[in-house]
């Protein structure tokens, strides 16, 4: 009987100390006894059934690509992660909505059309070419011409050999978080914050445009939609100041129609990781999918989507939150 | 004066069942509208130009750069010697060679043709797939319905580009598997939007006509609501080639695609991985490498956003004049 290929039995395949070196020799009678022994020969919802309890325990198997247990790979990686997507996503989210607000006000003059400018070159560069260009021009072109200050940016990697071998050294350097720039801070070593911020600012330019772009052109057509409301007009017609017309009437209901779009930025980030990590050589979760992926990691995949998915589940949740305080309408009850 | 024969219209349609004609009549008609309205929108119009260019490209391949007579399959790169350093540009070689001598503009030009395959053959199975499940769904309602929507719903839950890369690993690599993936993950949309349009016009007298004249099922959906429901899917599934364009060339870019030296842009920029940082005196020595493909991949997808946005404003009155 064939065994049916499931990938259900993913969390049963066991780290290689496990597996003695006998399991790999022998004939056909080894080989139905392994499958016997990981139940491999099992209708499918059984192993299904099999599979969702050893999850529910914790246990997400035996990632061959990260040579440790998955839950054990992305507790490591996703901090790494974890640190860009943070510093990424709150210039960007702040950036593209003033922005926004900033090319809907000045509908149709040189500041939006300047700006459009962007937003369409940022949603049509694919985030591999803009990865290249960057790293060509910066790590390239401008890191031979640094001032002395700024040493050592532009590089790949998380950080520069020598702060790399500070942090390692546990006598000098305590690892509270796992992100490079907050751990840092938190040990008052200014130097390798610098060091740090210098070799995550490529990613994070990588990483953001296009969502940056995306997010922009919604704001800018969310607000200028709000600009003709009946209620925007009653504003100005009751003779309040043009900047608390905007900021106050128009601008927060603009952003009820963008807050849910900031639940799709996070899952687009998450997206976008897998290049832009594969392209900056940066040690987090996207790269270490992208070779799982490619050499059939199994485990390592799946328990990568069951991460992002519960991620997004929860950035859902959040923006759900953040409804009441945008906009007053909405209760909890 | 002769009495004329009465004549149903469902009896004159069962004369002359071609319900492909209908349908390309009815694409056809829309097409003439939205066209002009299309090339009166500055945007748009460039969207178009651009791509009527990439159309004249990949038509015109075997002239701008002609396959040489050594080469069984026209899509394979030639390669002027096995030397690993590119080439910068030249006579011989317009926009110069890769690692390892691959032509670079034989590539682009050649990879066009790949980009539209790609493109044409991956819009047009999810298109089958997204309206049989959507119209199965839309039409008959109840459990079928709950059951297809619900599959639509777990597949939307995989972060695309994840799910298709490893299910081109599992098939193995290459562009027929990529399409395949593309496939499977992306008719979710397009099965979403036929239900919706069907459920709106399955409520319509006609279809209760048919009915009551004893159409079977088959019948109601592929010659009544179909043709009816599909235009503007049809319209959203061709502006999504760009970003199926753009997908497969990530794909191919990360090693799953083309087998090496066949005409892909993805697989062109991967030969530029390496040489990013030029050489020790000429930081930008190698930078055609990465040039072309990069602007040839970005105005293709640049064109198909210009017509996405414009159509947008067409079909949603509610932004007209925004822009």
């Amino acid at each position: 009987m064939q065994p049916s290929n499931s990938c259900f039995s993913a969390p049963l395949s066991e780290s290689p100390d496990v597996k003695s070196p006998a399991d790999l020799k022998g004939g056909k009678e080894q080989l139905d006894r392994l499958l016997k022994k990981h139940g491999l020969n099992d209708p499918i919802w059984v192993q299904y059934g099999r599979w969702i309890g050893e999850i529910s325990q914790g246990n997400l198997g035996w990632s061959e690509t990260a040579k440790t247990t998955v839950l054990e790979a992305i507790q490591k990686r996703f901090l790494a992660t974890a640190e860009l997507t943070l510093w990424a996503i709150g210039p960007l989210i702040f950036l593209a909505l003033w922005m926004g607000v900033a090319a809907a006000v000045r509908h149709n003059s040189w500041q939006d059309q300047f700006l459009r400018f962007f937003t369409v070159i940022g949603t049509s560069l694919p985030s591999f070419v803009l990865g290249l260009f960057l790293l060509m021009l910066f790590y390239g072109v401008l890191y031979k011409h640094l001032p002395p200050l700024f040493e050592g940016w532009f590089l790949p990697q998380r950080l520069s050999d020598w702060a790399n071998a500070v942090v390692q050294d546990q006598t000098r350097f305590t690892q509270w978080t796992g992100m490079m720039t907050v751990d840092a801070i938190l040990n008052g070593q200014w130097r390798i914050f610098w060091d740090a911020l210098g070799h995550i600012i490529l990613p994070i330019l990588g990483l953001s445009f296009a969502n940056w772009a995306y997010l922009q052109r919604v704001m800018r057509s969310s607000m200028l939609e709000t600009l003709r409301q009946d209620y925007v007009r009653t504003a100005r017609a009751k003779g309040l100041a043009e900047k608390t017309v905007i900021s106050k009437h128009a601008q927060r209901n603009a952003m009820i129609l963008v807050a849910t779009l900031v639940g799709f930025t996070v899952v687009g980030l998450l997206g976008g990781l897998i290049i832009t990590e594969t392209i900056f050589n940066y040690p987090g979760l996207g790269s270490w999918t992208a070779r799982a992926a490619v050499q059939l990691d199994i485990p390592a995949v799946l328990g990568y989507v069951l991460f992002t998915t519960t991620l997004l589940l929860i950035t859902n949740l959040i923006v759900d939150l953040l409804y009441v305080i945008i906009d007053p309408r909405v209760r909890l009850t | 004066m002769r009495e004329q024969p009465f004549e149903s219209p469902l009896l004159v349609e069962s004369i002359k069942p071609n319900p492909f004609l209908d349908f390309v009549r009815c694409v056809f008609s829309n097409i003439r509208e939205v066209l002009s309205k299309l090339l009166k929108n500055p945007l748009s119009a460039t969207g178009l130009i651009i791509l009527l260019g990439f159309v004249l490209v990949a038509l015109a391949a075997p002239w701008l750069a002609p396959p040489s007579e050594r080469h069984l399959d026209s899509y394979m790169i030639p390669q002027d010697g096995f030397s690993p350093t590119p080439k910068p540009p030249s006579a011989q070689h317009l926009f110069g060679t890769t690692e390892r001598q691959y032509d670079i503009f034989y590539g682009l030009v050649w990879g066009t043709r790949t980009a539209f395959k790609i493109g044409f053959v991956v819009l047009f199975f999810t298109l089958i797939v997204g309206i049989i499940l959507g119209a199965l769904s839309g039409y008959f309602g109840g459990w079928i319905d709950e059951l297809l929507m619900r599959m639509t719903e777990i597949f939307i839950a995989f972060p695309s580009l994840v799910a298709t890369m490893v299910l081109v690993t599992i098939l193995g690599k290459g562009l027929d598997k990529i399409i395949i993936a593309f496939v499977v993950f992306g008719w979710m949309t397009y099965a979403r939007l036929i239900r919706g349009n069907i459920l709106q016009i399955k409520e319509n007298t006609y279809i209760e006509a048919a009915r009551a004249a004893g159409a079977t099922a088959t019948r109601i959906i592929f010659r009544h609501l179909v043709p009816n429901a599909i235009f503007p899917v049809v319209v959203v599934a061709s502006l999504d080639i760009g970003t199926v364009v753009l997908g497969a060339a990530a794909l191919s870019f990360l090693g799953l695609g083309a087998p090496e030296g066949y005409s892909d842009w993805g697989q062109m920029i991967s030969y530029a991985l390496n040489w990013i940082l030029g050489t020790h005196n000429d930081r930008l020595a190698y930078w055609y490498t990465i040039f072309f493909p990069g602007l040839m991949i970005s105005l293709f997808v640049l064109a198909w956003n210009f017509l996405g946005d414009a159509f947008r404003d067409i079909f949603d009155p509610r932004l007209r004049g925004s822009r």
